[in-house]
């Protein structure tokens, strides 16, 4: 227009109240049209105009402060009556409506005055003008209302948790509220909202937890904390802000699980022990879900498994120990070791079958934590030490592994299955505390199956490969050489052989196969000094006559039990009688009676005694074995009953028939004796804690008496369980023998004497 | 020897060598220039016979010989031989066998005493026993000299339990441990022979535990003899001290 005469304040201001008033009438809801540009630009122009009037028409100030107050008119006249006499959800709605409202306000009067926020404004720092409309919208109704505000939230809220539905925007347009009027902060929501909500919350489920507590099952308990936890999760989603989350969690948590925690796990018929009991894998996933939630939750419930898991292997360990204890009382003969029948034997297998199942839970139920690993440990280490019917874990678990890797022990399990079986068998050794128990019944185990030829080398191998992984090198390595030796042996046999063929009598001497065992790696046998007869000894010399060629300075011992010979047997002397029987015989001992009756068709038994040099047990029992058995090669003179004495007289059986061309003859298997074997590994122990104590003391010189026995426990702990005062016992038999003496100005340290 | 004794030592050692050696030959046996309980001929059996008898012989002999130098020396300063003084008088002469003095043994022990008479030797024993009491460290000397004192053999360690059971009557009579420990010893059977260690030990732990056992501490490296001990004392805490 040209008109450059500065607008008066309160002409403009006259101009700004007619939008004004519009806005109002466009907030009201009348029938009001838009802003359109023109007026738009109008106002703005106005407010532009001025501000950039020259002093003293430069109203900047005025307007600034006019605009606010024209929030403060707005508010007192409109929003707060229309806010006063409501409450909850119409209050809700109300309040949400003029929030809106507000923000459609700012944003509009701010653009009109946009000007004072480039220059006025910031020049001055004040509030911009967004912030001017949201700081009355907060000091006068907010404040005024947020306390009815938050009850009735509260109220929705309680109404939601009880199963009503509610209006979740409105819910999360309302809280929006609350988080704006912090400006930069979340302490309005907080104060005035969220810590009321947490305190509603623990009141809520604590009441709830309560009645179910006390009406509920366990894993009915359970379900309903899960679901609570997910709706709780649900509601932050739905309207809360993502920050109330572990807070409102933690509430219900301590609610629901932490203060029944005990009461829920010791519940009678559906409390932890009964959900392990009834194979209730699913709510024990549950509640391992539910109380790892809270700090300290999940060791109640793995003492519980712990506990569990140890009765039902107590049970085993009794059932068994009973069930031999009754065989043995009624009379039956003890079966052979190695038949897979006996209580012990079973007892291995369902020990392995436990393991399986638990360690099923742990990984199932328990998600693998290592706490339900340690708890299945200790469980399996409380009775996996315990003995049944006077055989320690450690011997039955050998035997069972014989029963397994023996040819023909375990037919019905199939080859695959049985190496499965061995792997499990094998992994609870490391629950054992005499290892090396198991490892010395093993190896005697070991050598009769090699010496018998009844063994399948992958099983072996596989076994010896496991130990050595699991138990170190020096676990296995007499078990290794003694596999070695008859690889050996095999190889050595060929080239004996061979070189028999070179010699001048190859022909008229008895075939022999002969094996070499290196004597540190096998378990010692008593060594009888026999007699035999020429056609045998002829044999041994010229093996020996091989083994000096090929070696030097070596004694070679004959172990004559171990020895197997096969005889030809022919029962009658006359000519055209011409049956014929081989007799294969397991040890030498029979041969070596058999063929004194080539020279006298009768013998009495302390002539064959005198010739042979054999003790009088052993030969009784090699008579036994001939005469007493299904096949009668020999015959007893007289009526005697029994079993061979000194006086007896013995003869070929000249009417000896079978339909059988290969006759077997067995000696009985005299079963070890596991005393010694235990005795052994004692004395095999003290050396080990010696040697142990001198090493530690080597290395560091001067060291305390519970220093040297956690050390020694700790290098041994994987052949035995040291006991505390052999340790003790040794470090003074040290001390004796001038390997350590007592510090003389500390007599609790002990010093190394090099 | 005596010749060469008397140059060797100066001035009053040489008035008290001589006074000394005077006195040893009045109870020495010329034979073996010893002071001992028999002659030669006893020596030769003394070493055939068990360990564990030796002491008793030599206790015996001691009381029963009647010319014996030991025993006439012993009857001269008005002393039992199996009295504790006696010992106390081996320990001062650092002798080397039990029931003998030998020369240097005999002078060495009557110059630390300062007497050359047996008056004289007489009238030191109550300050040898005041010694042994008052000062710890003389009374560990001999007790470790009691210990070897017994061990007969060349290369013996080890005393039997009844040797150990005598000796520390003598050498400790008033410990109130003492006659526990010793029924205890003769009452276990793990152990047939007591080591020097053993021996160092009983005497540490008479020092520092209380007669009622209240502060032994078994994290302590007591020898398994002594926490045995411990044990059954506490077992039998209000049976009566056996003082036969």
């Amino acid at each position: 227009m040209g008109d450059r005469r500065p607008i008066e304040l309160e002409a403009g201001w006259g101009k700004m109240q007619m939008g004004v008033a519009k806005l109002k009438r466009i907030l009201e809801g009348e029938d009001e049209p838009q802003f359109d540009a023109d007026l738009y630009m109008q106002l703005y122009t106005i407010i532009y105009n001025m501000c950039t009037q020259k002093p003293p028409h430069d109203y900047s100030e005025q307007l600034y402060n006019r605009y606010r107050d024209v929030f403060c008119v707005y508010i007192n006249e409109s929003v707060i009556p229309a806010l006063k006499d409501h409450r909850e959800d119409r209050l809700l709605g109300e309040l949400h409506r003029r929030w809106n409202n507000h923000q459609v306000m700012t944003r509009w009067l701010s653009r009109f005055f946009n000007y004072l926020d480039r220059y006025y404004i910031s020049r001055h720092s004040l509030d911009s003008l967004s912030n001017v409309g949201l700081i009355c919208f907060r000091d006068q109704v907010y404040s005024d209302v947020k306390r009815r505000a938050r009850d009735a939230l509260l109220t929705l809220i309680d109404k939601e948790r009880e199963g009503e539905k509610i209006d979740n925007m409105l819910v999360k347009n309302v809280l929006d509220i609350y988080i704006r009027v912090g400006m930069e902060t979340m302490d309005k929501y907080e104060n005035d909202f969220e810590k009321d909500l947490l305190v509603a919350t623990a009141a809520y489920y604590k009441r709830k937890a309560a009645v179910w507590v006390a009406e509920d099952s366990c894993p009915d308990y359970m379900l309903k904390a899960e679901a609570c936890l997910r709706q709780e999760e649900e509601r932050v989603g739905n309207y809360l802000h993502i920050s109330t989350k572990p807070k409102l969690l933690e509430q219900v948590e301590n609610e629901v699980l932490r203060v029944y925690q005990q009461q829920l796990l010791e519940k009678e018929n559906s409390g932890v022990s009964a959900l392990l009991r009834d194979d209730k894998k699913e709510d024990l996933g549950r509640m391992y879900r539910l109380f790892s939630r809270i700090s300290g939750g999940l060791d109640p419930v793995a003492a519980a498994f712990r506990k569990h898991v140890e009765a039902d292997g107590m049970t085993l360990v009794r059932d068994a120990d009973a069930a031999a204890a009754a065989k043995k009382d009624a009379g039956k003969k003890k079966p052979m070791a190695g038949t897979g029948d006996d209580a012990e034997q079973s007892f291995v297998r369902q020990v392995v079958a436990l393991h399986d199942k638990y360690r099923l839970y742990v990984e199932d139920c328990f998600s693998n934590a290592s706490l339900f690993h340690k708890a299945l440990k200790e469980a399996f280490e409380a009775f996996c030490n315990k003995q049944i019917a006077g055989a320690t874990m450690a011997q039955l678990m050998a035997d069972y592994c014989n029963t397994l890797l023996k040819k023909g022990g375990a037919e019905k399990l199939g080859d695959e299955a049985i190496g499965v079986m061995l792997d499990k068998v094998i992994k609870l050794l490391a629950y054992l505390n005499d290892k090396d128990l198991f490892a010395e019944f093993y190896r005697k185990r070991l050598s009769r199956r090699l010496l018998q030829d009844k063994i399948v080398e992958h099983h072996e191998m596989q076994v010896l490969a496991q130990l050595k992984a699991q138990c170190g090198a020096q676990f296995t390595g007499k078990m290794e050489g003694m596999v070695n030796d008859l690889q050996l042996a095999r190889d050595n046999q060929q080239a004996f052989e061979e070189w028999c063929q070179g010699q001048a009598n190859s022909g008229s001497v008895v075939d022999i196969t002969v094996s070499v065992l290196t004597t540190g790696y096998w378990p010692s046998y008593k060594t009888l000094d026999l007699t035999l007869p020429q056609e045998m000894i002829d044999a041994l010399s010229q093996f020996k006559g091989y083994y000096d060629d090929k070696t030097k300075n070596r004694k070679l011992q004959w172990i004559y039990s171990l020895g197997h010979v096969t005889i030809k047997f022919t029962p009658s002397d006359s000519a055209d009688d011409n049956r014929t029987y081989d007799l294969m015989c397991s040890s030498t001992f029979h041969a070596a009676v058999l063929l004194q009756f080539n020279e006298a068709a009768t013998l009495k038994v302390s002539d064959i005694q005198e010739r042979l040099t054999l003790p009088v047990e052993d030969l009784s029992r090699v008579l036994h074995s001939l005469s007493g058995t299904k096949n009668k090669i020999l015959l007893r003179l007289g009526d005697a009953k029994g079993p061979p004495t000194i006086n007896d007289t013995y003869k070929i059986n000249t009417d000896f028939k079978s339909t059988m061309r290969r006759i077997k003859i067995q000696l009985p298997v005299i079963t070890d004796d596991k005393k010694k074997v235990v005795e052994d590994v004692s004395k095999e122990r003290t050396h080990a804690v010696d040697a142990a104590i001198v090493r530690t003391m080597k290395s560091r010189k001067r060291l305390g008496l519970t220093q040297i026995i956690s050390e020694v426990v700790q290098q041994l702990s994987k052949m035995f369980q040291a006991d505390v005062r052999m340790i003790k016992k040794q470090v003074e038999s040290l001390i004796d023998r001038e390997y350590l003496k007592r510090d003389e100005d500390n007599p609790n340290m002990f010093l190394y004497l090099a | 020897m005596m010749k060469r004794a008397k140059k060797a030592m100066g001035g009053a050692a040489n008035r008290a060598a001589g006074g000394s050696s005077a006195l040893f030959e009045q109870y020495c046996d010329p034979a073996t220039d010893e002071i001992g309980p028999e002659g030669r001929k006893f020596l030769r059996t003394l070493h055939l016979m068990p360990i564990n008898l030796c002491v008793l012989a030599v206790l015996l002999s001691l009381m029963l010989a009647v010319h014996a130098g030991v025993e006439r020396f012993c009857s001269d300063i008005n002393t039992d031989p199996s009295d504790r003084k006696v010992l106390l008088l081996a320990w001062k002469m650092r002798a080397k066998r039990m029931g003998f003095f030998s020369r240097e043994e005999f002078q060495s022990g009557l110059t630390a005493l300062k007497a050359t008479t047996t008056a004289q030797i007489q009238r030191a024993l109550p300050g040898l026993e005041e010694q042994v009491e008052c000062n710890p460290d003389s009374f560990r000397d001999f007790c470790t000299f009691a210990f070897k004192y017994c061990l007969t053999e060349p290369s013996q360690k080890l005393i039997d339990i009844d040797t150990a059971v005598t000796m520390l009557a003598i050498v400790m009579p008033r410990e109130p441990l003492m006659p526990r420990f010793c029924d205890f010893l003769k009452e276990q059977t793990e152990y047939k022979v007591i080591n020097f260690d053993q021996w160092t030990s009983f005497l540490r732990f008479a020092q520092e535990v209380k007669p009622d056992l209240s502060n032994y501490r078994d994290e302590d490296a007591w020898p398994i003899l002594l926490d045995n001990f411990v044990e059954w004392g506490r077992r039998n805490a209000d049976r009566p001290i056996d003082f036969t």
